[in-house]
């Protein structure tokens, strides 16, 4: 790591005019992607600002219109544990507990998981071209090993994933993030938090240089009934996703009534897709249906020398995971596929 | 330039206080092992993808390669050093001689740390469950099934 100063914030305010002053200083939560991309020299920082002892932001409200308010210092451990998450969203305490380790997430928290880079690991090798490290230097990944990398979303620019679980339930629900800046408190959508490369792979999400995420509102609706997550990998446990689907959905007389459906592992954000939903809103939970809907989701996807068989792994991953959303008992321990 | 004095911290290690100076950038696997020499904990890929350094934060099991020092003031750590001694083995340390739950030993501190944190959680109710939350510390030996037939012992005990 660089050489930097240390400061503990007291309060919000504080850290956010701290984090206004220069932009080498950093903000410090769960520090567990932070403090390895530092070790790698691939983020250095003047002043690491740890939030940390800020109160407030640690807590679960339940508000009256039935929304939940996660605080953005609650571990993923904490969140995925209790039980209004359990019982009202366990579809993403599921994908919680399928990313990472036991030990990482009683250390990570919801505000970092929103923000943790990629694991392109062209991004992470300093001594190689990259768009996201280093604007304007190239992708190594294009025409480099790119087993785990995007099949949608993406450009010349970069074929980066975002790697995240948690996000992957937060787009299917339908999520909303809070941040505090200089400028005063927004509330970004979901869909528009992280972004895709464009012309600034450097960015993986909207929040502004000032901005501090302070919480995340689940809206009412948990798909408490029907829902899973399957999450493929290399290893059943302790990997990042090749492939992974969120589902949810409630049924009216044996139909489809709402239905969210995002994927993971295959493009530069949570991939969630309005007119495969819409289709499939009113129709019978078939095979059948899903298939096509899992058409309406890949089109346009577009693999690269070393992940041209995510497209049918993602398709099938697709139809699997609504199935299992009809029994979610046949989930298993890692979001590893049914019996 | 900015400020990068020592900070002065006090770490709980295994119930005693230390007063530390400390750089801001030093990791607390790093602390615990060169400055307070308590060289059970093990250093392993240093980047938190073995859990061969792991330890009990306020009971919790987290990764203290991925930790600033700094950011423990106050916490109390458990180490290795502190979960049992010779004389008197912790009911995991017993298990995993029993259960022949280890080869090289090297991932062991990390592994019984973690354990104890797992017993501590309460969760893992099937013996798929408690391998999932114990994926997080690799066996290199391959150990892997002595040590779940270990942790499985011991939670039947409880």
């Amino acid at each position: 790591m660089n050489n930097f100063s240390y400061t503990q914030a007291a309060d919000l305010q504080q850290a956010v005019s701290l984090l206004k002053e220069t932009e080498g200083n950093k903000i410090l939560a769960g520090g567990t992607n932070l403090i390895d991309l530092m070790k790698y020299f691939v983020t250095e920082a003047d002043m690491l600002i740890d939030i940390n002892k800020i109160s407030g932001f640690r807590e679960l409200t339940e508000q009256e219109d039935g929304s939940v308010q996660l605080g953005a210092l609650m571990t993923n451990a904490e969140t995925a544990y209790h039980p209004v998450i359990e019982e009202r969203y366990p579809l993403l305490s599921r994908t919680i507990l399928a990313g990472a380790s036991a030990q990482i997430r009683n250390m990570a928290t919801n505000g970092g998981n929103l923000l943790q880079r990629t694991r392109c690991y062209y991004f992470y090798d300093s001594d190689v071209p990259c768009n996201k490290r280093e604007p304007g230097s190239g992708c190594s990944a294009i025409n480099g090993y790119n087993r785990i990398h995007a099949i949608l979303g993406h450009n010349e620019n970069c074929i980066a994933v975002f790697p995240s679980d948690m996000c992957v339930a937060l787009a299917a629900l339908g999520a909303k993030v809070h941040v505090t800046g200089a400028a005063g408190e927004r509330i970004i959508p979901f869909e528009e938090f992280h972004r895709l490369p464009g012309d600034a792979p450097e960015l993986d999400n909207t929040l502004q240089k000032d901005e501090i995420i302070t919480g995340i509102e689940l809206p009412a609706e948990g798909f408490a009934e029907n829902y899973s997550y399957l999450k493929l990998r290399d290893r059943n446990s302790y990997a990042f996703a090749l492939v992974s689907v969120a589902a949810g959905f409630t049924l009216e007389a044996g139909m489809i009534k709402e239905i969210a459906i995002a994927l993971g592992g295959i493009a530069h954000k949570p991939w969630r897709v309005k007119e495969a939903e819409d289709f499939l809103k009113g129709k019978e939970p078939s095979r059948e249906n899903f298939s096509s809907a899992a058409d309406l989701i890949l089109a346009g996807a577009k693999g690269f020398k070393d992940n041209e068989f995510k497209v049918g792994l993602a398709k099938r991953a697709i139809i699997r995971n609504c199935m299992m959303a009809l029994n979610p008992e046949s989930q298993r321990p890692g979001a590893k596929p049914s019996l | 330039m900015p400020d990068q004095n020592n900070q002065s911290i006090t770490l709980k290690v295994n119930g005693q206080d230390h007063q530390l100076e400390l750089k801001p950038w030093v990791s607390l696997l790093d602390a615990l092992r060169h400055t307070l020499h308590l060289t059970g904990t093990k250093k392993g890929c240093d980047h938190g993808q073995c859990g061969a350094c792991t330890v009990l934060i306020d009971g919790k099991r987290v990764l203290s390669c991925l930790t600033l020092a700094v950011m423990k003031d106050g916490a109390e750590i458990t180490t290795i050093e502190g979960i049992g001694s010779e004389d008197n083995l912790h009911p995991v340390q017993k298990a995993f001689i029993e259960h022949d739950a280890f080869q090289c030993g090297y991932c062991t501190p990390g592994q019984i740390c973690s354990a104890v944190g797992l017993l501590n959680e309460g969760k893992g109710n099937s013996r798929e469950e408690v391998q999932d939350l114990m994926s997080g510390n690799l066996c290199r030996c391959g150990a892997n099934r002595g040590i779940i037939n270990a942790i499985m012992a011991v939670k039947e005990e409880i």
